[in-house]
């Protein structure tokens, strides 16, 4: 106990000089069977920023996120070498166990998946399968989630009603607060808002602001403006390589790619 | 332009009378077929019932088997049949449900698990006799259970279990991915996705697949033949290595008695059997609209 604690110190030291990634991602490639699907990418992803991936379809933004937490698992016949790390720790070795990663590592999907369950079971799953029985601790931490993820004030007189009778848009906000309850390092977010009506986006999107406050978030998105309105840093990825990688602000108005300038502005994509 | 346009509107138009005439006589075919077997199965039921129902009586359920039909009942016959499906029913159900899960959840998508796949589904296709042939080599004479509950229980399980993986497989692959996928991202293990999302969401199709499948067992006359199970019997099994009769075989040993009221009787028996299957259909309905409901 008292060295995690030691740790935890050390580790939150190189905070101040804003050096500390979350993600490195070191000379990865991938093969779904013959199709090299990513290209020896290069990526370092900064801490409690919003780093937005953005790419014509096809691009490899959806398989770069779902290498991350490893999701890329399930699918047959996928091949890797290079090397990501997360906090400094190879998520491919053997000693980083994927349930861990994708504990510390959550994930909100393209289309909204709650348990046909109760809003309440959606959130206490998470907390069920990581063994927290405790009745008291689950119902303050599903208040807690709810509230994170802006959704509290809509869902709080029907916590105990199906999650299937939320609309799009509170369900994937749904997702967000049962990602929050396992209180994520990051939050993968594979184009949250691609199944969401405008008025649900822009909720999806101020949510993502204020929880950049205390997470880092990834999130792909084939949404530019989105992109431009909300991240901090943003790849550009193009035929699974990263062509470029920078402040979104250079991304947008100077970037050093012709290729880049020319997805941004609309001339291919 | 128009003069040269392939297309004219006007000709199709003219042919909509036609397309509506085929759509009339096709509708006719299908509801000629559904009447058809409609009108096979009241001919059957009219039958059986006008013939068996007099001799449905409380004295009918508690009685034995008897060489005076006046006498005869069906009891040992229900009541072995209960014994009999509580054998099938937990055995198909943990080896039919734990092989689904297994195929769809861990196996790796091989030519061997294919080949497995195959063979399950011929297996479903094998005339029950050959189960019958099964049982007793191997139930009756290698496990020396002799023509018992457990032996004829075992050999319908292993009948219906084909089926059972089929309509569990069917079920299971029913999930989306989707719910998968929440799990594993929250840092789920295989199992606790399959217990907490696939299961219950698996659940209504794996049991009304089974359930029907079960229906199937308490029908079956051909194997309890050849496992050797006797037709008549005046007495109740008291333990899973005795000796049992069950419905079918009733009422094959009454149909095949010179004497009518004995044919009476077999009807009566098999109204008894319909009941039991709409019995266990129904149950299989209902656990289905429960768990749909949610």
């Amino acid at each position: 106990m008292a060295l995690t604690a030691v740790n935890t110190t050390k580790n939150n030291q190189p905070v101040q000089n804003d050096e500390l990634f979350v993600y490195n991602t070191k000379n990865l490639n991938l093969w779904y069977g013959d199709h090299h699907a990513l290209k020896n990418i290069n990526l370092g992803i900064k801490e409690r920023e919003v780093t937005a991936i953005i790419g014509p379809s096809g691009c490899g933004k959806s398989t770069y996120i779902k290498t991350l937490n490893r999701m890329i698992d399930l699918v047959p016949g996928v091949k890797t070498n290079g090397q990501i790390e997360y906090r400094n720790r190879d998520i491919f070795s053997k000693e980083f166990l994927v349930e861990e990663l994708r504990t510390r590592v959550g994930m909100v999907f393209q289309k909204p998946n709650p348990f046909p369950k109760s809003i309440y079971e959606n959130i206490a799953f998470g907390l069920k399968i990581h063994g927290i029985k405790n009745k008291q601790i689950i119902t303050e931490t599903v208040e807690k989630s709810l509230r994170g993820a802006a959704l509290w004030d809509e869902v709080k007189d029907r916590i105990h009603e199906p999650a299937y009778g939320l609309s799009g848009g509170q369900q994937q906000r749904l997702c967000i607060a049962r990602c929050l309850a396992l209180e994520p390092d990051v939050i993968l977010m594979d184009e949250p808002t691609s199944a969401l009506d405008p008025v649900s986006t822009l909720k999806v999107e101020e949510l993502i602001q204020e929880l950049k406050e205390k997470y880092s978030i990834i999130i792909v998105t084939h949404n530019m403006q989105q992109a431009a309105r909300i991240s901090d840093k943003t790849a550009f990825f193009l035929n699974g390589e990263v062509v470029e990688f920078d402040s979104t602000d250079t991304i947008f108005n100077n970037p050093a790619d012709s290729r880049t300038d020319d997805y941004i502005s609309g001339r291919f994509g | 332009m128009e003069n040269t346009a392939r297309v004219k509107s006007e000709e199709m138009v003219g042919r909509i009378d036609g397309r509506l005439m085929k759509n009339k006589v096709v509708k006719g075919i299908f509801l000629t077929a559904t009447i058809f077997t409609s009108i096979i199965l009241v001919v059957l039921l009219y039958r059986i019932i006008s013939q068996g129902a007099p001799y449905l009586s409380w004295d009918f359920f508690q009685n034995f088997a008897s060489r005076r039909p006046e006498q005869a009942g069906i009891k040992a016959a229900v009541i072995g049949t209960l014994w009999m499906m509580s054998v099938v029913i937990p055995t198909a159900a943990i080896l039919g449900v734990g092989t689904a899960i297994y195929l769809e959840e861990y196996a790796k998508k091989s030519a061997l698990t294919r080949w497995i796949q195959m063979n399950i589904s011929n297996l479903a296709g094998v005339p029950s006799v050959v189960f019958g042939l099964l049982g007793l080599t191997i139930f009756v004479r290698v496990f020396g259970f002799g023509n018992s509950v457990l032996a004829a229980g075992f050999t319908m399980a292993l009948l219906v279990l084909p089926v059972v993986i089929v309509a569990a497989q069917e079920a299971i692959r029913a999930v989306p991915n989707e719910l998968k996928e929440a799990s594993y991202g929250l840092g789920a293990t295989k199992w606790q996705t399959i217990y907490r999302v696939v299961l219950p969401y698996a659940i209504p199709g794996i049991a009304t697949g089974s359930i029907l499948a079960f229906s199937r067992a308490i029908g079956e006359t051909a194997p309890l033949i050849v496992v050797g199970i006797p037709t008549f019997v005046a007495f109740l099994p008291s333990g899973y290595l005795d000796s049992f009769t069950a419905l079918p075989m009733q009422i094959y040993n009454w149909t095949s008695r010179p004497q009518l009221e004995f044919h009476n009787l077999a009807a009566a028996g098999i109204i008894i059997l319909l009941g039991v299957l709409i019995l266990m259909n129904s149950v299989a309905v209902w656990i289905r609209n429960r768990y749909q409901a949610r």
